[in-house]
């Protein structure tokens, strides 16, 4: 029936010529174990002629064995999935599922109903334009009900089947279904979801299903399958201009372009546009696509995107109508759906992925959590598997957004774990919590916090300061592989490997001295600026140079480490046998010996070395410097 | 304004999904079977990169024992600039000789197939490898994510699998690990049909029906097509008209009865048709559950 066989068999062509124009919806199927969700969809696919005869005949076979309706064609075995799962009886993940009609072609994402149910039906929901909620006619809006209505406002579906099912067993009555509708609208109504479609229905008998019920007269609505191939559901394409650069299309010298899918809005050449975070604007020259340029591109369409200026865009950049912006932040409000069995932690480093980019995120308290089944708000210091909560988001670096509310796309993010590489949470974003750059964005300063904001850092520079053989290097070593473990970008000057290079020419004469501590400082600074942690190992015996070092940097970014070891210790230790050089006069002016080391006054971090291991020390060190960290 | 058809939708998700696909992997690699699945595939990679070439080479798993057509076929497609085709065939079964008849379907396909693409992947550190499956080919696949994510024994555990949300792919992986990508997810058998039809997408000429030298076997019509094959003392190959739905090592592919000799009459006939597609192939029947048991061990 869903395919004309007439048709097909005398005029192929003619058929697929048809075929061809079909749209595509997306939905999904909500309900509780036992509603008859999986008969429902196994209905769905035998009546759309989906179901091939070796697959009836496993059908047929498994309904006596292990079907439960009396040896009748049992549709949920069409739909039972992975071997592990069958043999508990019970499904664990979500399915999609295919079939098309004459008018449309469906994928129906399937979830079961039970304890990993928000994960997965918030999964199955985010791609879907419309749900089909059931409802056992006997029980009528249950808990499940609800919590199944509240997830799909929350992914900002739109469209609701109400689908009143089972509706044999209590005598096909119209009185069961008024009420149940009515009760059902009353609750949507405080979420927010406006276009629902009730349909009564049985899936078992197919009542209403693909064929009008003749059991149920007093309905004159569509069935489920009409409702569903006729439904206008695109009407998000109407928004404004947005386009994730996802790859940079480079062939050759003369062809750059942007290759990417509309999230929103068209664009059609000429069109004035800006590239965001940047903020450069230019004019769409083509739509590129191997099938020939287009005069314009559409919601969902992928496309290579060529612009009239030379402009810089790079991956994650995106391109927007030049009249109607997003705004573009690093703080926000944003709701989270927690994913994994390891909990929130607030403060954790994750990496968030919005569009095409992925940014270093750490997510706060939550501010509430929310209880899927009564909706309420519950205090809750972190978040557990399946939890739904509220909290700010800070990222690393400021992204353009819209809200989730405007565009699914653009406020739509999946939380990632920084070691296991998992996808531990996804969130929808409501609002920037600072929006000083929403209107009149324009380039950036390409300034130190800039920089620093890509590399998800805040530049210091570190200064290690004590006598020759104190432990400087020991410790600054160490302290630059922690930070790298953690994902920090550093550098670090030794005072020894400078004298080979850019001091080559200076003596240990104190002018000598005080420029070899001046071209360091400028050179920590200059890295600093370029968004460093910088970790200088110089002996430096000066107050006042360490002093014109940390006002060039700037004192918030200096972090004064004091190497101390006792002149005894570090002349006992000797190791690279300069002490009892100096002792025989034949390094002239060394620091403790026969030239002066001021000893610091305030250091940010004291490490005694008779204390203390250089592990220690490291970690001390390490604690301080990302405690200026954000 | 203009809504896009279902198919529209659909080559866009694709593209979509190979692009992300090449910006997130270190070293990507689409694997090429040949069949009509592969040939959509490389249509579509030639679309998502346009006028770059897709920036990453095509690897077959080759196990010796596919048809004399397809082997032409894939020469043809090696042949064209915008493609580097590696082929890989697992040393070791060249070595044992290992072949469907003496060895057995099982042994066969896992020690060219299962093996030889761990080995390859392993050889050239492929550490993302795009393939043709789609999730409406056996029950067990309607659950496999887009971004699927392999230990480094190439195992898949569907425990580790990664929840996909909106057009968000999680492709980042640990020190060994790998993924297998697969923009065709959402597409269906007829999808991949109509598409072919009506892209003029070039694919095997054993799609199509065609007087063929066969044999049965289990009640299957093999194809005999070389002098590998053992016959039966007597038996003389008969030739029929048939046409294959799908394509792997000759021994092992049913081919079905058939007038189809043009695409419209195949797109017809598996309109008409009440049998599914993975029907003619032997390694599906072994056991209920046996394509996700293949998948656990590594087989695509
Ligand atoms: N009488 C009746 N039984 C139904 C109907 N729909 C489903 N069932 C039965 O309810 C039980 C659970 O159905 P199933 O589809 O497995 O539910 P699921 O857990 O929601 O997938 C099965 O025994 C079905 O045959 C219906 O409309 N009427």
């Amino acid at each position: 029936m869903a395919h004309s066989d007439a048709l097909i068999a005398e005029d192929i062509e003619a058929y697929l010529a048809s075929h061809e124009h079909k749209t595509l919806l997306r939905f999904i199927t909500c309900g509780s174990v036992d509603d008859g969700k999986s008969t429902l969809i196994g209905r769905l696919l035998y009546e759309s002629k989906l179901v091939f005869e070796d697959h009836l005949a496993a059908l047929e076979r498994d309904s006596k064995a292990v079907g439960t309706q009396g040896g009748d064609l049992d549709f949920a075995l069409l739909v039972d999935g992975l071997a592990a799962e069958r043999e508990q009886g019970i499904t664990i993940d979500v399915a999609y599922r295919f079939f098309s009609t004459e008018k449309r072609k469906f994928i129906v994402a399937d979830t079961p109903g039970h304890e990993q149910y928000t994960r997965n039906m918030v999964t199955g929901a985010s791609t879907a334009d419309l749900a089909v909620i059931l409802i056992d006619g006997r029980q009528g809006v249950l808990t499940q009900t609800r919590r199944h209505s509240f997830l799909v406002s929350l992914l900002g579906i739109r469209h609701v089947v109400l689908a009143i099912n089972k509706l044999d067993l209590v005598g096909y009555s119209q009185d069961v279904f008024d009420s149940i509708d009515l009760d059902y609208r009353r609750f949507a109504a405080e979420l927010g979801i406006k276009d629902i479609q009730t349909i009564p229905m049985s899936a078992l008998k197919g009542d209403n299903v693909t064929e009008s019920s003749t059991n149920m007269p007093w309905y004159t609505g569509p069935t489920l399958m009409e409702h569903l191939e006729t439904i206008v559901v695109d009407e998000g394409a109407t928004g404004p201009f947005r386009f994730p650069v996802q790859w940079v299309n480079r062939p050759d010298l003369d062809f750059r372009g942007f290759s990417g899918t509309v999230v929103g809005g068209a664009v059609r050449p000429g069109d004035r546009v800006r590239i965001l975070p940047s903020g450069t604007e230019s004019n769409v020259e083509r739509i590129v696509t191997f099938d020939g340029d287009l005069d314009e591109a559409i919601e969902n369409q992928s496309v290579t995107l060529t612009l009239t200026d030379e402009v810089d865009a790079s991956r994650g950049d995106v391109i927007v109508a030049a009249d109607d912006l997003p705004a573009v932040a690093d703080q926000f409000e944003a709701t989270v759906v927690w994913m994994s069995e390891d909990e929130m932690l607030p403060a954790r480093r994750y990496l968030v992925k919005v569009g095409a980019q992925t940014v270093g995120a750490t997510i706060d308290h939550p501010k509430h959590r929310i209880d899927v089944n009564t909706l309420e708000h519950q205090a809750a210091k972190t978040l557990g598997l399946n939890d739904i909560g509220v909290a700010n988001l800070y990222l690393d670096r400021p992204i353009p957004f819209d809200a989730y509310s405007a565009n699914r796309d653009m406020g739509g993010f999946v939380v990632i774990d920084r070691l296991t590489n998992a996808t531990v949470g996804a969130g929808m974003l409501h609002f920037a919590l600072r929006r000083a750059d929403n209107v009149h964005w324009q380039a950036v300063e390409v300034d130190r916090a800039a920089r620093a904001g890509t590399l998800g850092q805040a530049p210091t520079v570190v200064w290690f300061t004590g006598l020759s053989g104190a432990g400087k290097s020991t410790v600054a070593n160490l302290v630059e592989r922690k930070l790298f473990a953690l994902g920090r970008s550093t550098y670090l000057l030794d005072g020894d490997n400078l004298r080979h290079g850019i001091n080559r020419d200076l003596g240990f004469t104190t002018a000598d001295r005080v420029e070899n501590v001046r071209r360091t400082a400028e050179v920590a600074a200059l890295m600093a600026d370029a968004g460093l942690i910088v970790l200088v190992s110089l002996i430096s015996p000066y107050r006042a140079e360490r002093r014109m070092a940390r006002d060039l940097v700037g004192d918030d970014a200096f972090v004064e480490v004091y190497v101390d070891t006792p002149l005894e210790v570090a002349e006992a230790r000797d190791r690279k046998g300069l002490y009892a050089k100096a002792r025989r006069g034949e390094l002239p002016n060394f620091t403790g010996i026969d030239a002066p080391y001021e000893e610091p006054e305030e250091p940010e971090v004291h490490v005694r070395t008779v204390d203390m291991s250089a592990e220690e020390s490291a970690d001390r060190i390490v604690e301080r410097v990302l405690g200026i960290d954000r | 304004m203009t809504t896009l058809t279902h198919l529209q939708r659909l080559e866009a998700e694709s593209i979509h999904i190979m692009r992300e696909a090449v910006s997130e992997a270190e070293r990507p690699v689409m694997l090429y079977s040949v069949g009509k699945d592969s040939s959509v595939m490389l249509h579509l990679a030639a679309k998502a990169f346009h006028p770059s070439p897709p920036p990453f080479p095509l690897l077959h798993v080759d196990t010796t024992w596919k048809f004399q057509d397809m082997y032409a076929f894939r020469d043809k497609v090696a042949a064209d600039p915008r493609f580097e085709l590696i082929v890989y065939q697992n040393p070791e079964a060249i070595e044992r000789g290992i072949n469907p008849f003496d060895h057995g379907s099982g042994v066969h396909t896992d020690i060219w197939k299962t093996e030889g693409l761990k080995q390859a992947l392993d050889l050239y550190k492929f550490d993302l490898a795009v393939g043709g499956a789609r999730r409406d080919e056996e029950k067990s696949r309607a659950k496999e994510r887009i971004f699927s994510i392999r230990s480094a024994q190439h195992r898949w555990d569907p425990k580790r699998q990664r929840p996909e949300l909106w057009r968000l792919y999680n492709a980042r992986t640990s020190p060994g690990e790998s993924v297998r990508t697969f923009p065709l997810s959402n597409w269906t058998e007829l999808d991949v049909w109509q598409y072919i039809h009506l892209e003029n997408i070039p694919m095997v000429p054993l799609y199509l029906a065609a007087p063929r030298p066969v044999v049965e076997r289990d009640g299957m019509l093999i194809m005999v097509d070389d002098d590998r094959f053992p016959l039966a003392p007597g038996e003389v190959p008969e030739m029929r008209k048939v046409r294959f739905r799908t394509l792997g090592c000759y021994p092992l592919t049913g081919a079905v009865e058939s007038q189809a000799d043009t695409l419209l009459g195949v797109i017809q006939e598996m309109l008409l048709t009440t049998t599914s597609e993975r029907q003619g192939r032997a390694i599906d029947h072994d056991s209920a559950g046996s394509m996700e048991k293949k998948k656990q061990e590594g087989y695509f």
